[in-house]
């Protein structure tokens, strides 16, 4: 199944690339931007959906620094996330 | 750090002195680059030898100390030392450091280090996004340790760092610990913290302190020909 796993810095820990983000767009003359942040996105097809968030402990965040949520774009367009990792409001 | 805490038994063990040479083993990744650098500064240490362990081989050959050297290990894929800390040779080096071996860890080597869980905290971009490289002083705050006990405390080492991800960070609770715990072994000085690591930490070791990592690059500061030889007490204490 199709997972998408997305990946982000966790809240409270400065992201210099939001930052320089979030201060290039006015510049560009979009006003009203706050709270930037830049992460990364994996995409990956598992046989098993249940292996995918110990595949996310383990390798694909590193939970001291990141937070992350998954979804499953093909489950009738619902997106679910990971418990603890959920992502911030 | 009190001294009783120098591993004096496993693998790592402190040899008798004088009883024969002190083998570094150096591990090359794909994507290393230090390793050649840090194999010449271990043997500009009278009373060592040193060899290369290839990261896929799960065995560190009866070395008494393993350097885990900069570069750039896989590709740096996903995360920094993400990948590498899953290659063979750190399955014996975790076994290793539990033993109580000594295991030293260099820029990536660090960043290795923490990916694996074998020293606190990780490494994040720097914050000014930018690649660095400059020669830095560090103060060396806790000379109690194996990697230290050549320097004096408060010491200042001139070596240089060379890194775009060399921000240390760990939660404030962590930090409180590493500081009670002595186990803050390298503080950039006053106004020389690079990258806006936390309590301008450039180096740590775990509690156990036969395992230490750290942004500068001692291995490039071993020759007067690049200005400074503070590097070398870094080896040269081990010995």
């Amino acid at each position: 199944m199709r997972a998408r796993v997305l990946v982000r810095p966790k809240a409270g820990i400065l992201d210099p690339q939001g930052v320089a983000v979030q201060r290039a767009l006015p510049a560009l003359g979009f006003e009203g931007v706050a709270d930037v942040n830049v992460g990364r996105l994996i995409e990956l097809d598992v046989e098993d959906p249940s292996q995918l968030e110990a595949m996310c402990e383990k390798l694909l965040v590193n939970p001291l620094i990141e937070d992350y949520s998954i979804q499953w774009p093909e489950a009738d367009g619902r997106s679910q996330d990971a418990g603890p990792h959920a992502p911030r409001g | 750090m009190a001294g009783g805490r120098w591993p004096v038994s496993g693998r790592g063990a402190a040899r008798p002195a004088g009883l024969s040479l002190l083998r570094f083993g150096v591990v090359r990744f794909p994507g290393s680059c230090d390793e050649v650098d840090a194999l010449l500064a271990c043997e500009r240490v009278p009373s060592a030898e040193a060899q290369i362990l290839w990261h896929g081989d799960a065995d560190l050959h009866g070395v008494d100390a393993v350097v885990i050297p900069g570069g750039f290990s896989y590709g740096d894929y996903l995360r920094v030392g993400a990948i590498a800390r899953f290659s063979p040779v750190m399955g014996a080096v975790q076994d290793f450091a539990r033993d109580g071996g000594l295991v030293l860890g260099i820029c990536n080597g660090f960043q290795v280090l923490c990916e694996a869980g074998l020293l606190p905290g990780a490494l994040l971009p720097n914050v000014e996004l930018r690649f660095l490289c400059r020669q830095v002083n560090v103060e060396v705050a806790n000379a109690d340790t194996p990697f230290t006990r050549d320097c004096e405390a408060g010491e200042l080492l001139s070596i240089p760092v060379k890194h775009t991800t060399g921000r240390y960070y760990a939660p404030p609770g962590v930090l409180q610990s590493l500081d009670a715990h002595g186990q803050i072994v390298l503080t950039y000085a006053h106004d020389h913290n690079p990258n806006g690591s936390s309590n301008d930490i450039a180096g740590v070791c775990n509690e156990q302190g036969n395992v230490f990592g750290l942004m500068p690059h001692p291995e490039h500061a071993v020759d007067p020909l690049t200005g400074s030889t503070d590097g070398l007490k870094v080896f040269a204490s081990l010995a």
